[in-house]
């Protein structure tokens, strides 16, 4: 099976201090994977890492092909993350923070206006600007953008958070058809139960290091690798 | 990189006409630092034309620093450096489209400030060719620097006290040589502006091209 994710003992630090220490873990193209573990445990480290945000200081770090030591924007053209953070200008409108991140990544604009209305901000929210939306539509709006820009690979970090209960199932519904449609996704969430029936895979994260990981019906135990 | 500087550019200044933070903020700021030089020199209306380059120039180096905050303040503020790599864009188009942004925004500036200075020093404003000459080479240099070291401060904690510390002393030459042109230009003496233009000019082309090789590792190193 082809993998989408190759991580093989890949260390990153900040200065001296170890974000990932010796995380290892395969991905396989269209698999769900879920992270998990207490805070500080390195899910959101992983996740910039696949992302090619953080340096690859040791390992073999390979996403969709590229190699992340090497050409990490490579990496970054062909993955969406949702974290903490939006990446929205809030002086622009919905429709115009989408059409922005589709030139940007060369994508017709013509998803705009698909990906606006499944996350509910179709009408005069499309219009709105961002700094006037509530936290949970400027996260929808985030989405949005991930899910118009189509990427093969889904990084997403505590995708339910700050959102309304109609707003998370929207979220397991786009997480489900993307899996449906042969997406990768990589997430990280404390929402144990919600993702029981969506991921894949279990991998529990400690301390920047990964387990093996569990098949979804055997979640519960952990192997550490 | 042009088209990726086009779009930059078109973003960043759609997002200003929306805020308005240069107009509102920027402009009287510069304007108070003109009025403020004026008060510091005394009533001395001789005193204020011969010294009226020297002073526009110093509240541009000023409000340059705020332009070049509000450019990087207006991506994803809580993560500006992520934003910009996440975005697939360039990274020489960023530059390119930052700094020209901001040279659009600081020219406008330069002409308000000329108009008001003049006015206010009683300056006449003799040989407009060598002082928009001077303004647009002495810009680009300018948002080419401020652009550079703006993301060079981008990850730093202290970033709003480290951008100045950078930036001064490497713009120094075109305090030095936009300051020297507009004398001349101001003084009806435009040949004495050539070698002062032609430093600018070099300046801007040094640091344009410095910038756009090297802003794809500032981001990714930085």
């Amino acid at each position: 099976m082809a993998l989408a994710v190759h991580f093989r003992d890949v260390v990153s630090l900040a200065g001296r201090f170890p974000l990932l220490s010796g995380a290892t873990i395969d991905v396989a193209d269209g698999e769900v994977v879920h992270l998990r573990g207490p805070n500080g445990a390195g899910k959101t480290s992983l996740l910039r890492a696949l992302a090619g945000l953080l340096p690859v200081d040791s390992g073999e770090a390979i996403v969709l092909g590229h190699d992340l030591r090497s050409d990490p924007r490579a990496v970054r053209r062909v993955i969406g993350l949702l974290g903490h953070s939006t990446f929205l200008y809030d002086d622009l409108s919905v429709e115009e923070n989408l059409r922005f991140a589709l030139t940007a990544s060369h994508q017709p604009i013509e998803r705009a206006a698909g990906a606006i209305d499944r996350l509910g901000l179709g009408g005069r929210l499309a219009a709105t600007q961002v700094s006037k939306l509530s936290a949970g539509q400027r996260r929808r709006c985030a989405l949005a953008v991930l899910l118009a820009k189509a990427p093969r690979l889904w990084l997403l970090d505590e995708p339910h958070a700050g959102l309304d209960p109609e707003g998370r199932e929207l979220v397991d519904d786009l997480i489900k058809e993307a899996r449906d449609a042969g997406v990768t996704i990589v997430l990280a969430s404390h929402d144990l139960e919600r993702m029981a029936p969506i991921a894949d895979r279990v991998v529990e994260v400690v301390g920047g290091r990964l387990s093996a990981g569990v098949a979804a019906e055997a979640k519960g135990g952990f192997h550490v690798a | 990189m042009w088209h990726d500087a086009l779009l930059v550019m078109a973003k960043d200044l759609r997002v200003e006409l929306r805020s308005r933070v240069s107009l509102n903020q920027v402009v009287p700021f510069a304007l108070a630092v003109l009025v403020l030089f004026g008060l510091a020199l005394g009533p001395n209306l001789h005193l204020l034309a011969s010294e009226t380059a020297g002073l526009v120039w110093m509240a541009v180096l000023f409000s340059c620093v705020l332009g070049v905050q509000r450019s990087y303040a207006i991506e994803s503020t809580d993560s500006s450096r992520d934003g910009l790599r996440l975005s697939g864009l360039d990274p020489a188009g960023v530059f390119l489209g930052k700094a020209g942004a901001l040279a659009v925004q600081l020219f406008a500036l330069e002409i308000v400030l000329a108009l008001v200075a003049s006015i206010l020093y009683g300056a006449p404003l003799t040989n407009a060719l060598v002082l928009l000459v001077t303004c647009v080479v002495a810009t680009i240099g300018l948002a080419a620097v401020g652009t550079f070291y703006g993301a060079l401060a981008l990850g730093a904690r202290v970033r709003e006290t480290l951008l100045p510390l950078l930036f001064f002393p490497v713009v120094a030459p075109v305090l030095m040589g936009a300051m020297k042109a507009w004398q001349a230009g101001l003084a009806g003496t435009p040949g004495k502006a050539d070698g002062w233009l032609e430093l600018l000019l070099a300046f801007a082309v040094a640091y344009g091209a410095i910038g756009t090789v090297a802003f794809g590792p500032l981001l990714e190193d930085g």
